[in-house]
């Protein structure tokens, strides 16, 4: 019997391309942040099919930490070329130069909380009123309280006591000037449900995801990928091994996760009966109970 | 034309969206961690998270609520705060749970995960029966129309799986039901803690002939809930391309409300009235022979018309109601009171408006049901009944009929904060 009901990622697809135009409806400056990583290049291609046949009414902006893999930003420039979207990059090493933030020392020094303040002088300098982000309720416990339109207030900051509900598809993006948005197209989304929607759309990926050889090392029960950023302590050693990343971030605090899983059949396969959460391999999100909670107060992604 | 390859008629998942409302006495987050749980939802090191917690404690066991535990202040006082969205898949459905509170200073929360839910999950302790708590659950879920109702009575384990108790509760809440707008009640006889009938049956009910929860949850009939009769597009972003290949496009962007669309199909665009064709249902994959709600689509007509953001596109003989004094069932989400002759910003589809408060007619009481109308000022968490007089038309169906087009929220305009929810009558 016909009946007029989607599949379930035809659903998510729907409600995330609605909340996209949403933003460009609601705000004058929005913008994308852009990781490389698989999350917001999905949102990047709703927002692509959102608009189209017209271009993405707003730019993409990569908050650069200046640790990425070269794979990162060789797909970060080619995937913008690609989509026609105007890339915008703004980097931690200049908020270093400029003494905004310090850098943290000792052998797990990472930069991703530095980010936070990039990101904030990056909103106020572009005067962005809001800020998509590829962030989904799965990840972590904090973010399953996130909202579509999140508010911040004028330093940046998120009250989760103090949400704004949020009801139907009624999105409430009215704000005073200096506060700004949090856009969040994938709330609703599984990792699973973003590896079969790559799958079912054929979205291109950076090969970090894809089963590799490369030198990694143990730490703390995360395997590390060596290299100009991540060098060995006392102790640790060097291991060839087969893997790939589950998520990409920060080099310094993105794990790889041991895996013979070279396309995208298999990769599903792999996240279906996979045993721990893709955050799992987040080094940032280990450094304590509420770690991505009391970041995401202070302004993170 | 490929509108086979794109959507699916035969689909592999559904998406179902359900809210669960109790207290964390009447075992809530316990059933949601046995869900995930039997389901093989939690991941390994999930588990182990609260496997380390629940020692930490001194729990005899692995206390499964930890799983649904949120925040700092959360778990500091023990109780849930706001609405958390948990995800889990079995090969037949996905699952999107809102997760609410359940006391009565979360009213606003509960409408909240209500308002986007196909079934609401209301819990009851069976030793304890019909609580206030429970009356308000089921108003609520009434009120919001989510048109499937589970009541689990849950903690059977504690009553010796007892046929009586669980047949006195379910004679009480279908008492209490009458009085209420809800059309498909199941009732279901758990305990979370041992996980009978959660996912597998139990062997200490053998009085009890229906289904399991999971069981339910994976079959309930879903694909009607969406009104497919009535078309209604509001459009929400109008797409000019500015590029010289689509020197003339002009595509109406927007989700379908309800009904179906199709190529060439007589409509008219409101508030103008002008009629016109659908030349194209446009999108990134191609051309679509016929879109229907929840699908975000482009619409081109036949004719250059001038529409834009807050219009709405219907069929010409069937079109909603248009008018700028408006009856509604009112949630107030605010602690800054509400009363006659207040003003706000009101969002209805993707139309935006101003309005005054011109009437207050009632408010409920929502553990009696009982009409207050000697009270005419609105707190938080009060529900009841309102007229509003709009600057300009809305064009809107009751929330009966469509809850797309028949939904508002109020916005106040000095805080900018959403401080009502909506339905109306």
């Amino acid at each position: 019997m016909f009946s007029y009901r989607l599949d379930h990622l035809r659903e998510l697809e729907s409600e995330s391309i609605f909340v996209l135009r949403e933003v460009a409806a609601q705000f004058e400056r929005p913008a994308l942040l852009f990781s490389g990583g698989k999350d917001s290049i999905v949102v990047s291609y709703l927002a692509m099919k959102a608009f189209y046949p017209a271009r993405v009414p707003f730019p993409l902006l990569h908050i650069d930490t200046g640790h990425n893999f070269q794979e990162t930003i060789q797909f970060r420039d080619y995937w913008a070329e690609k989509l026609k979207i105007n890339l915008l990059v703004r980097s931690v090493q200049d908020s270093i130069d400029k003494g905004r933030v310090q850098e943290e020392k000792g052998i797990n020094a990472s930069r991703n909380a530095l980010q936070t303040v990039t990101l904030l002088d990056a909103i106020a300098e572009l005067k962005l009123d809001a800020a998509i982000g590829g962030a989904r309720r799965d990840e972590e416990k904090a973010r399953a309280k996130e909202r579509f339109f999140s508010h911040r207030d004028d330093f940046g900051q998120w009250d989760p006591k103090n949400q704004r509900p949020e009801l139907w598809n009624l999105f409430n993006g009215r704000k005073n000037t200096g506060e700004h948005f949090r856009i969040f197209p994938l709330s609703n989304w599984t990792e699973l449900d973003v590896w079969r929607y790559i799958q079912l759309e054929k979205i291109e990926l950076p090969s970090l995801y894809f089963s590799h050889q490369r030198k990694v090392f143990e730490r703390s029960g995360n395997l590390y990928a060596l290299g100009d950023f991540m060098k060995l302590a006392p102790g640790e050693v060097a291991l060839e091994k087969t893997v790939r990343f589950r998520t990409i971030g920060d080099i310094t605090c993105t794990g790889a996760v041991e895996s013979n899983a070279k396309n995208l059949d298999e990769i599903i396969a792999e996240v279906a009966v996979a045993r721990t959460t893709e955050r799992g391999t987040r080094i940032d999100d280990q450094r304590s109970e509420s770690a991505m909670e009391d970041r995401k107060k202070q302004g993170y992604f | 034309m490929n509108t086979q390859d794109r959507m699916p008629h035969r689909h592999d998942i559904e998406l179902l969206r359900f809210t669960t409302c109790g207290s964390v006495d009447d075992g809530k987050s316990t059933l949601i961690g046995r869900l995930l749980l039997d389901t093989k939802n939690i991941l390994d090191d999930q588990y182990a998270s609260i496997q380390s917690t629940s020692t930490q404690k001194g729990f005899a066991d692995v206390d499964l609520s930890l799983l649904t535990d949120g925040l700092k202040a959360e778990r500091e006082q023990g109780i849930t705060i706001d609405v958390a969205y948990r995800y889990f898949t079995t090969p037949k459905r996905k699952f999107i749970i809102a997760d609410t509170p359940g006391h009565i200073q979360y009213t606003r929360n509960m409408v909240t995960g209500a308002s986007t839910a196909n079934l609401a999950l209301i819990l009851i302790d069976a030793r304890k029966g019909m609580v206030e708590q429970t009356c308000r659950h089921a108003f609520i879920a009434s009120l919001l129309r989510i048109p499937h109702v589970v009541v689990c009575i849950n903690k059977m384990d504690l009553v010796d799986y007892s046929q009586d108790v669980y047949e006195k509760i379910v004679d009480d809440f279908s008492m209490f039901a009458s009085r209420l707008d809800v059309q498909d009640v199941q009732f279901i006889p758990v305990s979370a803690k041992f996980g009978d009938n959660v996912v597998t049956r139990s062997h200490h009910m053998d009085w009890y002939e229906g289904t399991t929860l999971m069981f339910h949850l994976e079959n309930v009939h879903i694909s009607g809930d969406l009104n497919h009769i009535d078309c209604r597009f509001p459009v929400q972003y109008v797409v000019r391309p500015q590029q010289d290949e689509h020197h003339d496009y002009r595509g109406y962007a927007g989700k379908i409300a309800g009904g179906v669309f199709r190529q060439g199909d007589k409509v008219m665009v409101l508030p103008s009235g002008f009629t016109s064709r659908i030349s194209k249902i446009d999108s990134f994959d191609g051309e679509i022979m016929e879109g229907f709600a929840p699908m975000s689509v482009t619409m081109l007509l036949e004719d250059a018309l001038d529409i834009s953001r807050g219009d709405m596109i219907v069929r010409e003989n069937n079109s909603p109601q248009v008018g700028q004094d408006i009856d509604l069932m009112i949630c107030w989400l605010n602690d800054k009171k509400m009363e006659q002759g207040n003003r706000y910003v009101l969002r209805h589809t993707t139309r935006e408006v101003r309005c005054m408060v011109k009437d207050v007619r009632y408010k409920i009481d929502i553990n009696t049901l009982r009409r207050i109308e000697d009270d005419a000022i609105f707190g938080m968490n009060d529900i009841g009944r309102i007229q509003l007089r709009t600057t300009s038309p809305l064009f809107f169906d009751s929330y009966r009929r469509n809850r797309n087009t028949g939904s508002v929220i109020l916005v106040d305009e000095s805080t900018n904060e959403t401080v009502g929810a909506g339905m109306i009558l």
